[in-house]
């Protein structure tokens, strides 16, 4: 029994082990705790421009490497997200952030869902309407009504 | 009304399919460069082979550039030099090279062994010139016109095919710019 503990025990320590060593293996240290969490925050809010469905947080590709180092030399200096966005936009394009700015270019893309949704709803609406429109057509006159209780009256 | 109604499945299908269908043929990767249209970001480097030669900018003006992103580590560059020997020899530009995040000693006998294709090549072992024009990979080729502008960035390797579609006709508008005097 303690041996099939002690191995269960092993197992859950590796398993543990081998998901940390999958991480991007790679340790930065900052002096308070806000700036590391911008830190957090700017690595999972860019894209890593090799691997594409990647952020830099995510990635171990050798260009998300040098970007988060340099993600972490600009906190140093204590620059602002803004600029840290903007220093990468300038070489890589928009494309390298996961939320990109609205322009012309990405109406499409924060609107779009929004207005098929409209489209979608629309689509419903005049299709109910339509179908209570023609349940009202089929139903039974006042006077058809009378007739077919004469009719079922006269059978009993 | 009622007949677009029933046909609706079929259009937002054929609709669907023509956009799935195009999108199996995008290249994602080929990034545009953010860098089009601007100069090349400003440098202090050294020259590879001379290591004691302060390098500030590509070529001269007034030359029609190509500046090839290279490096040993970047099997793809081995697959595109003996094209880029081939390059070497046009006199409408001149071949640059930038060596990328690459060790001196082996990028210089990587050219002493393949041949060095290029006038001269920048040594840039930090990627310090490769992160300022938004270098992901290697190789990567750059165009710069006459007036030190970036006209294009192409991601991946060069070959004759290649060429043709994406260099040729861009090499030839600025030499016609160029002859204008632009």
């Amino acid at each position: 029994m303690l041996a099939k503990l002690a191995s269960l025990f092993l197992v859950l320590a590796f398993g543990v082990v081998s998901q940390v060593s999958a991480m991007p293996s790679q340790t930065v240290s900052f002096d308070d705790p806000v700036t590391e969490k911008r830190y957090q925050s700017l690595i999972k809010e860019l894209r890593c421009p090799k691997c594409q469905n990647q952020n830099l947080a995510d990635s171990n590709s050798q260009i998300a490497v040098d970007l988060r180092n340099e993600v972490y030399a600009m906190l140093k200096q204590g620059k602002a997200d803004m600029e840290i966005t903007q220093y990468m936009v300038e070489r890589y394009g928009e494309f390298v952030l996961y939320r990109p700015k609205i322009s012309g270019l990405t109406y499409v893309l924060w609107f779009g869902p929004a207005v098929i949704l409209l489209i979608g709803v629309i689509i419903v609406v005049v299709v109910a309407r339509k179908k209570s429109a023609t349940k009202k057509e089929l139903a039974l006159s006042d006077e058809q009504q009378q007739r077919l209780s004469k009719i079922l009256e006269e059978k009993e | 009304m009622g007949k677009i109604i029933r046909f609706l499945p079929l259009i937002v299908f054929i609709a669907l399919g023509v956009v799935l269908y195009r999108g199996l043929f995008l290249k994602p990767q080929e990034l545009p460069s953010a860098l089009v249209g601007k100069p090349v970001p400003e440098f202090t480097l050294t020259g590879l082979k001379d290591g004691d030669r302060t390098l500030t900018s590509v070529g001269q003006k007034g030359d029609i550039k190509l500046l090839n992103v290279w490096a040993t580590w970047c099997p793809s560059c081995r697959y595109e030099h003996p094209y880029l020997l081939d390059l070497a020899k046009s006199d409408q530009f001149k071949l640059y090279g930038l060596n990328y995040k690459d060790e001196r000693d082996l990028a210089i006998k990587w050219l002493e062994d393949l041949a060095d294709p290029y006038q001269y090549s920048i040594f840039d072992p930090n990627g310090r010139l490769g992160l300022d024009l938004g270098v992901y990979a290697a190789p990567e080729t750059f165009v710069i016109d006459h007036n030190g502008i970036i006209r294009k960035r192409f991601a991946g390797p060069i070959d004759g095919k290649v060429w043709q579609k994406e260099f040729a006709p861009l090499i030839k508008t600025i030499s016609q710019e160029r002859a204008r005097g632009e």
